[in-house]
């Protein structure tokens, strides 16, 4: 295990590498959701205040 | 044969309603291949007779840089589609793909310098691979802050659309870069007309990763898409079916 974790010797390359590749796949996720979730409110609001003036 | 599946792809309700539904079919699949793809690069490849297993660093680094060019190419199709066309739903894919592009573009650059500081002695060198990625990064920010800037959806739509096009020509000459100049970066090992220069204990993960990011910037696309969407549609009926659930 320990083997594996140092990478030959490059492990201070190797997992920092991996590390924000997969930082940046977690954040799409995190960030499209939160960008459709601020969508679907602000459609809301739209329509809410719509309906007040009709 | 007729063409009323073009003509609903370009109807928001039914895109909306689409996205939604075929988001998992694309995230799940995205899922299993990653995994695969790290299993098989960190653990079943054997180490590079030259790199030893520094050269690991390939199965997160070449799919970032696909994802960077691939996406920015979507981008700038779906871009002129909307600009010829005047579809709407065109505009909102290459609103979507902006962010993912330029995530994964900084994604490219950052393994690449923790690629180049033990193999070429250096983690930045204005290298033509380099320097035209870096090119890309600006062009996706440039994209974005031009979007940011324009506060009516339409016309944002339209001025971003001629940046992307625009910006189009970068993606042959980052994929050329390589073999037009003396570039420090290799030649394609996967991305090119004759064999992979790979053995396939080494290959088969990388395409693993490959077809697993490419599914999973299909998946990330489509929940976007349905945000992107919305905002385009002010007075529509349907939305307020939509928002409901």
């Amino acid at each position: 295990m320990s083997d594996f974790l140092a990478m030959g010797g490059y492990a201070a390359f190797v997992w920092p590498a991996y590390a924000v590749t997969f930082a940046v796949v977690a954040l799409s996720v995190v960030w499209a959701r939160r960008a459709l979730a601020r969508a679907l409110a602000e459609a809301r609001r739209r329509l809410a205040t719509r309906g007040e003036q009709s | 044969m007729t063409w009323t599946w073009f003509h609903r792809l370009g109807s928001p309700p039914y895109v909306y309603a689409l996205a939604a539904r075929l988001t998992p079919w694309f995230a799940w699949p995205a899922a299993l291949l990653i995994l695969g793809g790290l299993w098989g690069g960190l653990v079943l490849a054997p180490p590079d007779y030259q790199q030893g297993e520094g050269f690991r660093i390939i199965y997160v680094h070449a799919p970032s840089g696909w994802m960077s060019m691939m996406v920015y190419t979507t981008m700038a199709v779906s871009a002129a589609i909307g600009l010829v066309w005047r579809i709407k739903v065109a505009h909102a894919v290459a609103a979507s793909c902006a962010p993912i592009g330029a995530s994964f573009t900084f994604a490219a650059l950052v393994s690449g310098a923790l690629w180049g500081q033990p193999m070429w002695g250096t983690y930045w060198e204005w290298d033509p691979r380099l320097t035209s990625e870096l090119i890309l990064l600006f062009l996706y920010l440039g994209y974005m802050g031009l979007r940011a800037a324009i506060e009516d959806t339409q016309r944002a739509d339209r001025a971003s659309a001629v940046l992307a096009v625009v910006g189009v020509v970068n993606v042959p000459i980052i994929h050329y870069s390589v073999t037009w100049w003396n570039s420090l970066h290799q030649a394609p090992s996967v991305m090119r007309l004759a064999r992979p220069t790979m053995p396939p204990a080494m290959l088969t993960p990388l395409l693993l990763m490959l077809l697993g990011f490419t599914l999973f910037f299909a998946a990330v696309l489509l929940v976007r898409l349905r945000g992107e969407v919305l905002n385009r549609e002010r007075t529509a009926s349907w939305i307020r079916e939509a928002v409901s659930t």
